[in-house]
């Protein structure tokens, strides 16, 4: 059992979550992720790691409500436990020094990104970022983000806030006007990833993606994972889950993530029957 | 009863186990046999002529006195036959369940050469059932604290053997596992109708009785480290059983669309994550009209079955050999053939074929004929040129078997391992080529059974005792 120490909505569906797991953070390195499982028949749902503080011994994770499951961890009041919190998983990012080094975070994705632009500045990187959502209210740390960034960008696809537009024509710009990174990861939705990656091809610039493909066990034991990376077939829990993005074939993953919409669809119905209220905490 | 003489119990008919009739248990998740009455399993005990020197216990790889069990049996002292099994194997219930006894204890029984074997696996279902179901499970006594700690990396059937030995022993004792639930492949793996997960449950339950510890949901080499195990927290001795739970694919196109599952991933979510009961579990699960199961194992026969329960018209094992070959027990495939799984031997896929949602609708396979044995004893499989045809297919589950996972092996210096990935320990103590590191069960054999890796965790259990003991 897990206990949830912070919660709180913030913005639309999103929500943040700060989990007491001692032992998890002192290992946990930028680019891991978590396995976390709300209720005793409930599904194992991995989540990316959005902050951790070793001292108090928590793991911040940022969602977004988008099924059954995480409509359930909504409703989670701070003081309750979950069942489990497994992790750190999968392999952490590269954050070594590549001199400059661009992170770009595409709505829920802005979360994972925050760990790796910190440390990659740490690690002497001159880090720009690039952060992007539909609208202004689905933008979150901001403040943390040009902490841990030297240059920070941020664009809303309705132009609610910062330049108007994708993150892709953000990036775009910038390597039009000579601003070319030396390195790029970028995690947000898998159109965002493939746009990004469209667009740093012609210029070889090395572009890496974190992927969110369906998982169980998050140890190699299950196979569900599978991406294709330049033909060959990796775990995306175990090899992963940063890949080379030009070499990733993002329509094999999109597909796979479809894999059990009428499931899904079928067990939110039915917990929206069931009548549940989503903890709306008060923001920090 | 009356007694009765050699010949005449030998003439006795093999009692088979009531079970739900094919028609019915095709559709539920509930267990296939409902197992021996008392009258039955002293009606079978009885058939055994309790021979001098018995072959059934040189069948049984870890020696369990089965003549004296048995003759407890008819003696109606059945908790006490159920504890004679208990001083070599810990794990009854599961063993008279999932051994393939018509290859080792029954295989080997005189009776067998002109009558049907004794029912050895159904004698020891039966007594450790009674056992358990009239609470007669009695803790055994405990050492008085050594100060000693160990590490049990994977709670399968050798790190469940292991711990319980070794917290007999005075040990304190805890055990790693990565999963949420304790067992192994008999929790993830094994299907209900097999072996009910209640009895994996009080196996477990029976350990932390007797005060093992029990740590799910970490995965060492992520959150620990063998090394950090041993020198920063204080255990003295560390044993990997962490199995071979690492899926092998065909690597032939198409594999990767949806539809296509490994073995494991199928079964963990029927298994462990009960998608079999969605929406009440979270889990979900593709069902198919026509599903292909690739392979001859008990994997395969799992997941065939497994397939069927979940609503398959048509559910098929594809098998690149023939059914002699199959390497599941003998008990599963018949059980497989009652309930009307369709077997297509001799045949194996050449790629699998999608539709334009990137479901998986078809799967070419090419027939094989058999050649001259391999390196396994088996005859080698050989293509057909020209053979190919199709099948309509709208789940595949590849279960051709799995390797080691190297999650542990990776993180751990100085840890040999074999070229399969298996770690290298010796057969009789279990010691890795590193110092307090001791390994058993199917992350040291590769795939292979309950016994065996249950058997492993005793030897290594033996030894970690002397080794703890001997350290300063
Ligand atoms: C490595 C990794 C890191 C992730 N990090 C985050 C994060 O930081 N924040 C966040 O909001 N989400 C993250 N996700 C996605 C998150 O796991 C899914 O949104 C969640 O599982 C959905 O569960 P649900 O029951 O609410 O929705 P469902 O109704 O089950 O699914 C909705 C959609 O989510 C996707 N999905 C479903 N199940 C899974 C699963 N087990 N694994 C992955 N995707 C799934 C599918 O595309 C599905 O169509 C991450 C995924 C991965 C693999
Ligand atoms: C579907 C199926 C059906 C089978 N049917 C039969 C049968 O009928 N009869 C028979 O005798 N045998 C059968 N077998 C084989 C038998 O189950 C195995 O040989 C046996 O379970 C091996 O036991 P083990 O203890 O070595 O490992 P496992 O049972 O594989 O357990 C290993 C455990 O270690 C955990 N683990 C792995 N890595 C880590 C880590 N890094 N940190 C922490 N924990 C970790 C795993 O999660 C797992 O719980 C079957 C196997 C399968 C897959
Ligand atoms: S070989 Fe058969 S008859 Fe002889 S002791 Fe064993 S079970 Fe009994
Ligand atoms: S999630 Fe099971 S192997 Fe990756």
């Amino acid at each position: 059992m897990v206990e949830v120490l912070e919660h709180y909505n913030i913005g639309q569906s999103n929500f943040k979550i700060v989990l007491a797991v001692p032992k998890l953070v002192k290992k946990a390195k930028p680019g891991q992720f978590v396995v976390l499982r709300v209720s005793e028949n409930g599904e194992r749902i991995p989540m990316s790691i959005a902050d951790m503080d070793r001292e108090a011994g928590t793991l911040t994770v940022i969602y977004q409500v988008i099924g059954k499951t995480t409509a359930l961890l909504a409703t989670v009041k701070p003081g309750e436990y979950i069942m489990d919190c497994v992790g750190p998983l999968g392999n952490p990012s590269h954050v070594d020094k590549k001199g400059k080094y661009m992170v770009i975070g595409g709505g829920i994705g802005i979360a994972p990104i925050h760990p790796v632009a910190q440390k990659a500045r740490e690690n002497g990187n001159e880090v720009y970022g690039i952060i992007g959502a539909r609208t202004k209210e689905l933008i979150f740390f901001e403040d943390e983000m040009r902490k841990a960034c030297n240059r920070l960008y941020i664009c809303t696809d309705d132009g609610s806030y910062g330049e108007k537009g994708f993150v892709s024509n953000v990036l775009q710009r910038l390597i039009d006007e000579g601003d070319k990174p030396d390195f790029i990861l970028a995690i947000g939705p898998v159109p965002m990833m493939k746009a990004v990656c469209e667009t740093t091809r012609p210029y070889s610039i090395p572009t890496w993606v974190s992927v969110n493909p369906i998982m169980i066990d998050g140890t190699g034991m299950c196979g569900a994972c599978r991406v294709s990376v330049g033909g060959v077939t990796k775990f995306g829990c175990v090899d992963g889950p940063d890949f080379d993005g030009h070499l990733l074939d993002f329509d094999l993953l999109t597909s796979r993530l479809r894999m059990y919409i009428p499931q899904e669809r079928e067990a939110m119905k039915k917990f929206q029957e069931e009548v549940h209220t989503p903890y709306v905490g008060p923001k920090s | 009863m009356p007694e009765l003489s050699k010949v005449e119990r030998m003439k006795l008919p093999r009692q088979s186990m009531l079970e739900q009739k094919p028609e019915e248990r095709k559709h539920n998740f509930k267990e296939v046999p409902f197992g021996y009455t008392p009258e039955l399993a002293i009606q079978e005990a009885q058939r055994c002529i309790q021979c001098k020197i018995p072959k059934c216990v040189e069948g049984c790889p870890v020696e369990v006195q089965i003549p004296q069990f048995i003759e407890l049996i008819t003696e109606r002292k059945f908790a006490e036959a159920s504890r004679k099994i208990k001083e070599t194997n810990s794990l009854p219930a599961i063993c008279g369940r999932v051994c393939p006894q018509e290859e080792q204890c029954e295989e080997r029984c005189v009776l067998g050469k002109k009558f049907k074997p004794v029912a050895i696996g159904n004698l020891e279902r039966f007594v450790s059932d009674y056992e358990r179901d009239n609470n007669l499970t009695e803790l055994p006594e405990i050492a008085p604290s050594t100060g000693k700690k160990v590490a049990i990396i994977g709670s399968g059937p050798a790190g469940l053997t292991a711990a319980g030995d070794l917290i007999r022993l005075g040990h304190s004792v805890t055990i790693f596992e990565a999963l949420h639930k304790p067992g192994g492949v008999l929790v993830y793996g094994i299907p209900e109708f097999r072996l009910p997960k209640s009895i994996v449950n009080s196996e477990v339950e029976y350990l932390k009785k007797m005060g093992v510890k029990v740590m799910t949901s970490h995965v060492i080499g992520k959150i620990d480290t063998v090394d950090e195990l041993l020198n920063e927290e204080g255990y003295d001795a560390v044993f990997i059983g962490t199995g071979a739970g690492l899926p092998n694919f065909m690597r032939i196109p198409g594999e990767n669309l949806n539809g296509v599952y490994s073995a494991n991933e199928f079964l963990t979510r029927s298994n462990l994550m009960k998608a079999y009961d969605f929406p009440n579990a979270d889990t979900p699960i593709a069902k198919g009209k026509n599903v292909a199961v690739l392979g001859g194992g008990n994997t395969a026969m799992d997941s065939v079955r497994t397939a069927l329960r979940l609503g398959a018209e048509n559910a098929y094992i594809v098998y690149r050999r023939s059914q002699v070959e199959m390497p599941a027990r003998a008990a599963e495939i018949h059980h497989a053939e009652q309930e009307g799984v369709q077997f297509i031997l001799l045949t194996n896929p050449v790629r699998f074929i999608g539709n334009k949602d990137g479901w998986v609708e078809k799967m070419e396979c090419i027939r094989m004929e058999l050649g001259e044995p391999d390196e396994s004893g088996r005859c080698r499989p050989i293509p057909i040129e020209g053979s190919n045809f199709e099948i309509d297919v709208d789940i595949v589950v590849i279960a051709i078997g799995n390797r080691s996972n190297p999650l542990v092996v990776q993180t751990t210096p100085g840890l040999k391992t074999n070229r399969w990935g298996n770690i290298i320990a010796d057969p009789e103590t279990m010691e890795t080529s590193k110092r307090g590191v001791f390994a058993g069960g199917d992350i040291v054999t590769g795939g292979a059974t309950v016994i065996l890796a249950a058997g492993a965790g005793k030897k290594a259990a033996r030894a970690i005792h002397d080794f703890v003991m001997s350290k300063k």
